[in-house]
């Protein structure tokens, strides 16, 4: 039987506001399947956003959800996480709100290594307003606001997210769909900060400045660019340039978790208190 | 008989902070209001509340409004670089309507200005700091004991009507110790939101039928709901280009508005026969209270009006204060702004005197008493 | 303002000056019922260079709580003694440390000099309670707070294993200053 997607969904809410050829109604559905091949509780979950098309995500989705500043996702949701650290606490966010304006909440989300699922969706530019280069527009590439081709140099974010501590960082894109459900239960079941960088299509403010005739181009670059990180690894390396791998990238168990920790020394003070040290 | 204690303004707003039932700080050093958040980290681990130094400012006013939302009564304490950038997240929290509290030790400015002298130039910040239209509880407490007393108040004021509230006081008082008495629990009232009693299904955040405060659920309760920061309809979903939009951001301010008689408070000193006023908050509060002693013993009848609740601005006091005196003075550590309201209120009927500074130091009583021998 | 004691604590960061200035506040209000506020200097200058503290003392509410008419002050540094010793009425007092301020300002007050630090490196055997050393100068040359109270406050305060210490410092200053009040 096809999933039920009507579930999760919000009655009444859609259609959404992603343009035709948009590829987050495909991560959009991954999450919904994720969330129930886990079992979790629809009241159990806060899915939290900035400002952004990805940022729009949770007002379509049945849980508790909170549409934010623009770039200000994780500090709302780690306020969230430590008041009921028994929750799940996911954050949807585009490259332009998690490394622009967001990028210091999100080097210290994963430095805190605070359990919380980020779901960063790449498509490489400000859509909502209309086509500006964000920090993860390649070198070259025609934006609004670099109309003589981009000059600025880019982010890798799971680099990103490593170099900043975050225990469980991933790549997937919207064409490897059903493999982007396989990184999505294993980021959510990680205990600690994990960041999944999910590789997205604009046709609209992006394809069209960039000589992708239509979005199955775009999806088709994604095919040939994005190989599995087992299959990337084996490449020599003259032949790497141009490849991107996608999978787990890194992930380290056993690290400290920062609601843990804090309240693992609630505990202990308490202990003292009651004389039991 | 509560708890004497000899405490700093800042160690006392963060007493009255716990007192209220606050289990949730959200904060970033800055001077002049670190100590708020040095207490708080102390005590919070102490009773299983959380506490979190944030990595910015921007972070932390983001933090409480979270922790606020999953159902803690949350705290946050700045100064003035640290109140600007908190603003757009001030005027989040209003528009989604989530009750928090924070704190400005106002210092001198703009920009980095005197990180270690009082300022009262943010005060117009306080009322419109944020973008947008919004409503806005500021209260201005001017000795510790008050410091204590208007935080609590601060939380009940911020639980009851669903909106951030706004403690502005000064580096001298948030500095200085003071002898205080912490009531024991259940002498000071202490309000929690109202949370709704229907089923799920039927749960509307925003549901102007139940009232200009609808009552509120905390995330994780069963209540699954939408928040945005995009104007919303009832349900809490965006809405584009609507006349609710105008009655939504009405039913907001009417919050505040019409309830003055629950939220403004002000302390009136020798006003009943007084033939000049001084109109003044925090530590210039204090200062004008000596110097209308001391203008009395010199025969001037002088009087003080000191708001504790300075937004909503005490209107209707100013004005019929104003058709009873000669002149109505107004020191500030500013170059004039909270003047403005007085003058707007006052309607030409008075005479307006302004006395501002904003060197790092205080107005002394004798300043204020050289303009009230002038007004008089 | 009648009524109204104004003491300055003053000399160099790191002197103690603050912890005397709290000290002397919590005496005079949770032990001896009356009216104190307590400020000082904040920033760079409370970490060296000369720094103060401030007591306002009365028998009725203190609403202007800046030293303005100082009834003493203490100086235990010829920076700091030259700083803040304008405030001081003509009718008060600068009690200064006699080893540390070899010039004292020209003024009508009365200038009292005390070996307070060597008092405490020599008889006390501590140099850091210097500044329990002035506190009991202080308490005997002000008389707006009894020794009881100030002992309290002093026991209150300081680390556990260092009362003995205190104490005898408190009341080596106190002994010192007793004759040479006001």
């Amino acid at each position: 039987m096809a999933f039920q997607y009507d579930r999760y969904i919000r009655g009444g809410k859609l259609p959404h506001i992603w343009c035709p050829g948009c590829t987050y109604g495909i991560v959009f559905k991954s999450l919904l399947r994720v969330v129930d091949t886990l079992a979790i509780s629809k009241d159990d979950i806060a899915l939290v956003s900035g400002i952004g098309c990805a940022s729009r995500l949770p007002g379509y989705v049945d849980f508790n959800t909170l549409h934010t500043t623009h770039g200000r996702a994780l500090g709302f949701a780690t306020g969230i996480k430590m008041a009921r650290p028994d929750k799940h606490v996911m954050v949807v966010s585009g490259d332009g709100d998690a490394t622009a304006i967001g990028g210091n909440h999100f080097i210290h989300a994963c430095r805190r290594n605070i359990d919380i699922t980020v779901l960063v969706f790449n498509n490489y530019i400000y859509g909502m307003t209309g086509g500006q280069y964000s920090p993860t527009t390649p070198s070259g590439h025609m934006a609004s606001t670099m109309p003589y081709g981009n000059v600025d140099p880019s982010f890798n974010i799971p680099e990103l997210a490593k170099g900043a501590g975050a225990s469980f960082v991933a790549r997937g894109t919207a064409y490897h769909a059903a493999g982007l459900d396989k990184l999505l239960i294993e980021a959510i079941r990680h205990k600690g900060l994990s960041v999944v960088e999910i590789i997205n299509a604009c046709p609209t403010t992006h394809g069209r400045r960039n000589k992708f005739k239509s979005p199955t181009d775009m999806l088709l670059w994604m095919k040939d660019t994005f190989m599995p990180v087992a299959a990337f690894e084996k490449l020599p390396p003259e032949k790497t340039a141009g490849k991107f791998p996608i999978g787990v990238l890194y992930r380290k168990e056993g690290l400290p978790e920062y609601c843990e920790t804090y309240y693992g020394l609630v505990e202990r003070l308490k202990r003292q208190r009651e004389g039991r040290v | 008989m509560g708890k004497i204690k000899l405490l700093q303004g800042n160690e006392a707003c963060a007493e009255g902070a716990l007192y209220a039932g606050c289990t949730f700080f959200g904060g970033y050093p800055i001077t002049p209001s670190t100590e708020v958040a040095e207490y708080m980290a102390k005590r919070l681990p102490q009773i299983g509340g959380a506490f979190l130094q944030m990595e910015d400012e921007i972070a932390a006013m983001a933090a409480v409004i979270g922790g606020a939302l999953a159902g803690k009564k949350a705290l946050t304490a700045t100064s003035g670089p640290g109140f600007s950038l908190k603003q757009e997240n001030i005027g989040f929290a209003a528009l989604t309507e989530i009750p928090c509290v924070i704190v400005n030790v106002m210092r001198g400015g703009p920009s980095t200005g005197v990180p270690t002298g009082p300022g009262q130039s943010d005060i117009m910040q306080c009322r419109w700091g944020t973008h947008g239209d919004h409503p806005v509880i500021c209260l201005t407490p001017a000795y510790v004991q008050e410091i204590f007393s208007e935080t609590v108040r601060a939380f009940n004021l911020a639980e009851k009507y669903r909106t951030p509230v706004i403690i502005a006081f000064d580096e001298i008082v948030g500095h200085m110790r003071e002898r205080i008495e912490i009531p024991d629990p259940g002498v000071l009232p202490v309000q929690d939101r109202t949370k709704p009693t229907c089923p799920p299904s039927e749960y509307l955040p925003y549901d102007e039928s139940k009232g200009d405060v609808p009552p509120m659920a905390n995330f994780f309760e069963g209540y699954r709901y939408h928040v945005t920061g995009l104007n919303h309809g009832s349900d809490g979903f965006p809405v584009n280009a609507s006349p609710r939009i105008h009655t939504d951001e009405l039913r907001l301010l009417r919050k505040v508005e019409s309830n003055r008689a629950d939220i403004v408070r002000f302390e009136e000193y020798l006003l009943e026969d007084a033939e000049v006023a001084v109109f003044a908050y925090g530590i210039s509060g204090r200062s004008a209270k000596t110097a209308v002693e001391a203008a009395r013993k010199a025969g001037i009848k002088a009087g003080l009006f000191r708001p504790l609740t300075i937004w909503p601005f005490p209107e209707a006091q100013v004005a019929a204060l104003s058709a009873r005196v000669k002149g109505i003075v107004v020191p500030e550590l500013s170059l004039g702004q909270i003047i403005l309201e007085v003058d707007r209120c006052a309607k030409g009927r008075c005479r307006i005197e302004g006395i501002y500074r904003v060197d790092g130091d205080p107005i002394n009583p004798a300043q204020i008493l050289a303009k009230v021998k002038e007004a008089n | 303002m009648s009524g109204r004691y104004e003491i300055r604590f003053s000399g160099s960061g790191g002197q103690g000056l603050i912890l005397a200035g709290v000290i002397f506040a919590e005496a005079a209000t949770i032990y001896d019922k009356k009216n104190a506020v307590q400020s000082q200097s904040y920033g760079p200058e409370a970490r060296g260079g000369a720094s103060k503290s401030e007591v306002i003392i009365s028998e009725s509410v203190i609403d202007f709580p800046k030293a303005t008419e100082i009834d003493l002050m203490l100086a235990l540094t010829q920076e700091a003694c030259f700083k803040y010793y304008k405030d001081i009425k003509p009718t008060g007092t600068l009690l200064v440390d006699e080893d540390f301020v070899k010039e004292v300002p020209k003024g009508a007050f009365k200038v009292v000099r005390l070996p307070v630090i060597r008092t405490a490196s020599e008889e006390i055997g501590k140099a850091f309670v210097a500044n329990i050393v002035a506190l009991g100068a202080i308490t005997a040359i002000t008389k707006q707070v009894s020794i009881e109270s100030v002992e309290k406050a002093v026991l209150s305060r300081v680390p556990k294993g260092t009362e003995d210490l205190n104490k005898k410092a408190l009341m080596a200053g106190y002994d010192l200053a007793r004759g040479r009040e006001n």
